[in-house]
């Protein structure tokens, strides 16, 4: 057995400074061991919180932020690098390990040339000539798929696409020949129909190169593509550790099976039913200073009590539509009607109640509620600006709201920044039903969230759904959460609707051929789903 | 490049343009004075007669409009007229001052700018640390000091005490460039620290900024140098606002230098306008605001250059 990393009872923390108490240790990662063999995958998985990207960067002994290695040893090839100096430890980072960010487009410096920036670390290290590394980078290049492998590296990061530059920063990674590459959620950022190329262009350039990784991801789907063993992580500790083909299929703990069997909510879609609340007509819209259409001719209708799931890739206008119904963006042509009426195209033309009855709730749950506000006084303020409650009257409905949410009345007097993801997003929950709306437009709500957590928001939006008739559209960018909400679905790709109608009927053969592409890339709890996928593709692309 | 290109000949265009309202300003300002050119010129011995006749040669009866393109064009042609006071050509007059002050102000930031960015790197390299403090203590001092304080404080050291230079600076033209050094190396000195503090802390601050990137973390993880990751990966994304500071502080060297001038009896554009503020001399404070104005709109219109050339994504579009 040649082992190249050993990790032993590593333990991680950071100081926090809470406001008026003493400064405080608290543990991130607690007493975590593992190894890895020469050539082999590690999947880290787990929410966020649960140590994961800590461990990854303890692998390079790098702390993020005010993080600290308190405690164990981090071994590669047989040496301690939490001991070592800082000169071996600036040849390791960059040189025997690597590292893949999560967000490529920031993780490269935008003022420099790609390759200048792929061959860097390589040459610092002296690990080959310029000549060599830029050979090498052309080659990796080109096993991870990129455009004009030759040329490639000439342009700069914001001339080519987030995909692109997710691939190029695997060839970064793997250019000086690294015996370890720590993937921190490469693919977690980019489009479904992305993630797949991507995913299969990593696996590729791993198997090739026959480089170790350790691969962070909170999407099991995705870590059981490419790794040999998986470690689940919770609140920095490790619950369960196996091969991937025994924590996919027989999980030992129950918050494994939690994590297998997420994104299994069962929803029957419901048929239309009276007169539609919603009916988007004919829409077309564009920005200022933009000279083509965002939204192109789009129709859709919206039914009381029901879930209209709008789906695309980024880029695709899912967002500008409910910036239109809402009147953010006065369209150039079509119309809105809502429950009978024509609203007017621009917001200062509706009227509060029209305000009233359509809300919003949006993805980054933080930006969209004021920190200095409690949640008492964020969800009260709708109560107030519509209906002109006051007082106790107001305190009591309040109370009522953050019990439809599943909080209580104990989060009356606290701030977002005491509450946790799913939390805030359960707040802003509670902000929209305040009004009484009868549609509420739902921006990517579950994206930022992990999947339990998610899946918890989206039973919560379900229940309420029964409860009190109230019509989403809900945007989003994942399948998963479609299949789980919608009632109908529209799918949209360039400013097109190009498939739509009711969910099974949508997610039913015969498929137009976008729509099947974004249904076949969604990751699938499987072993070898993502080989499946692309042989099945190269078949199709070769029988053309 | 299309964009890029646009983009420069708007902001040309548009530096070219408030010349043209400063030029106004100026116009209008110092004809807002009261009493007139021609009263001032004749003075006790204004005869109704002399005036007239005075008014009528001077142009002064012409309507303020045409008086205005009358000096704006003579201006553009780098006719300025004649000063009231001497009867001198005003232009040949300003040549050799603002060439002195040129010359001055290019010494200065010939020391003050690469220091500034020097120190400025260095702070961020060794942040919070000891040299951090002292150069931060230090440009801080000396930027707090008025000028004058400095300058006297600098004739008594380098000239009184220790005899090195001298502590008038007059210059001429016969002199040879050791000479002409020697002669404003006090003035340098105290330009250069009176500049230093601001673009130093301006690049620390900068480059701080940048240096919470993601793409530093990146370098980190590429087991760079740490100066190396400052220099190559920092600074030229902090490129724009530092170019915008130096370039402010460029301007301050040429129009904001009267008080040095004074103190060291240098002959320059600041002394030039001062003297004949005071004798209401009005043609030569036109001449010297509208020059001032070019230098300062002028400088501002490099650094904004600087910046949209600096960036990438306008160098080299999709």
């Amino acid at each position: 057995m040649s082992e190249l990393l050993t990790i032993r009872d590593l333990k991680i923390g950071a100081t926090a400074y809470p406001p008026g108490e003493p400064p405080q240790w608290l543990e991130i990662v607690k007493g975590v061991s593992v190894t890895l063999e020469k050539g082999k995958v590690l999947g880290l998985i787990g929410e966020s919180g649960a140590g994961k990207s800590t461990i990854g960067l303890a692998a390079l002994a790098y702390g993020r932020g005010g993080v600290e290695i308190s405690g164990g040893e981090v071994l590669v090839n047989d040496r301690d690098i939490l001991q070592s100096r800082q000169k071996d430890l600036r040849s390791l980072r960059g040189g025997e390990v690597t590292y893949v960010a999560q967000s490529a487009a920031a993780a490269f410096n935008p003022a420099r040339k790609l390759m200048d920036q792929v061959i860097e670390a390589t040459l610092e290290h002296g690990r080959m000539s310029k000549s060599e590394a830029e050979a090498r980078a052309v080659n990796l290049f080109r096993v991870l798929g990129l455009p004009d492998p030759e040329t490639f590296g000439s342009r700069y990061p914001h001339q080519v696409s987030g995909g692109q530059l997710q691939r190029a920063m695997t060839a970064m990674a793997l250019c000086p020949a690294p015996d370890l590459v720590v993937f921190d959620e490469p693919t977690t950022a980019l489009d479904v129909t992305t993630q797949i190329e991507v995913l299969a262009a990593i696996k590729t350039a791993i198997r090739e190169t026959g480089v170790a990784a350790i691969y962070i991801t909170h999407d099991l789907a995705v870590v059981a593509q490419v790794s040999d063993h998986i470690m689940v992580l919770r609140h920095g500790e490790t619950v369960e550790y196996g091969e991937t083909d025994q924590i996919i299929n027989s999980p030992r703990e129950e918050y494994t099976r939690a994590l297998v069997s997420v994104r299994k909510i069962q929803h029957v879609e419901k048929a239309p039913k009276g007169e539609p609340v919603l009916k988007v007509e004919n829409i077309t819209a564009r920005y200022r200073g933009v000279p083509r259409d965002v939204l192109k001719d789009i129709n859709v209708e919206v039914y009381p009590g029901q879930t209209l799931a709008v789906v695309g890739e980024s880029g695709s206008g899912k967002s500008t539509l409910a910036r239109v119904i809402t009147g953010l963006l006065t369209p150039s042509d079509g119309q809105i009607t809502f429950d009978g009426r024509t609203l007017s195209p621009a917001m200062p033309g509706r009227t509060r109640d029209d305000l009233r009855q359509v809300q919003m709730i949006y993805q980054m749950a933080d930006t969209a509620m004021n920190p200095r506000q409690t949640v008492g006084t964020i969800i009260g303020r709708p109560l107030e600006f519509y209906f002109g409650l006051k007082g106790a009257a107001k305190r009591k409905r309040v109370a009522e709201l953050l019990e439809k949410i599943e909080l209580g009345d104990g989060f009356l007097d606290r701030y977002p920044a005491e509450l946790s993801g799913g939390q805030k997003q359960r707040v802003c929950i509670a902000r929209a039903l305040a009004a009484d709306p009868q549609l509420i437009l739902c921006d990517e709500v579950t994206s930022a969230l992990d999947p339990l957590v998610a899946d918890g928001i989206l039973k919560l939006l379900l229940e309420l759904q029964a409860e009190e008739n109230v019509a989403y559209l809900f945007i989003t960018h994942d399948l998963a959460t479609v299949k789980a909400i919608a009632d109908s679905i529209a799918v949209m790709y360039q400013g097109e609707v190009v498939r739509y109608g009711p969910k099974t009927q949508v997610l039913s053969p015969p498929f137009d051929a976008y729509t099947d592409l974004l249904l076949s890339s969604v990751p699938e709890m499987e072993l070898g789903w993502l080989e499946d996928v692309i042989e099945h593709r190269r078949m199709e692309s070769a029988g053309n | 490049m299309a964009l890029v290109v646009k983009l420069l000949v708007q902001r040309i265009a548009l530096g070219l343009l408030l010349l043209f309202a400063a030029s106004i300003l100026i116009f209008v300002g110092t004809s807002m004075l009261p009493g007139d050119v021609a009263q001032e010129i004749l003075g006790q011995s204004a005869t109704p007669e002399a005036l007239a006749n005075l008014r009528a040669e001077l142009g002064l009866n012409e309507p303020a409009l045409t008086r205005y393109l009358n000096w704006l064009g003579g201006a553009v042609q780098g006719d300025f007229g004649s000063a009231l006071t001497n009867g001198m050509d005003i232009a040949t007059s300003v040549k050799s001052r603002l060439s002195n002050t040129l010359f001055l102000a290019f010494w200065a930031a010939v020391i003050a700018v690469p220091l500034a960015i020097i120190l400025g790197l260095t702070a961020v390299r060794f942040r919070d640390r000891w040299p951090d403090k002292v150069i931060s203590g230090f440009t801080l001092a000396s930027v707090s000091l008025p000028e004058f304080l400095v300058g006297y404080l600098l004739i008594f050291i380098f000239a009184v005490k220790l005899r090195w230079f001298p502590s008038m600076s007059m210059i001429y033209d016969g002199m040879s460039l050791g000479q002409k050094l020697n002669a404003i190396a006090i003035p340098v000195l105290v330009l250069v620290l009176v500049v230093l503090a601001h673009m130093m802390r301006m690049t620390r601050a900068a480059i701080l900024n940048v240096m919470q990137s993601a793409y530093i973390e990146t370098a980190e993880l590429k087991g760079l140098m740490r100066f190396t990751i400052i220099w190559k990966h920092a600074f030229p994304n902090a490129i724009a606002p530092v170019v915008n500071v130096v370039m402010l502080n460029m301007a301050y060297l040429v129009v904001g230098v009267v008080v040095v001038e004074v103190v060291f009896v240098y002959p320059g554009m600041g002394q030039y306008m001062v003297d004949h503020v005071s004798k209401r001399d009005v043609p030569v404070v036109q001449a010297c605001g509208l020059l001032f104005a070019a230098v300062y709109i002028g400088l501002n219109m490099v650094a904004d250059i600087v910046a949209i050339l600096s960036n990438p994504r306008l160098r080299h579009p999709k």
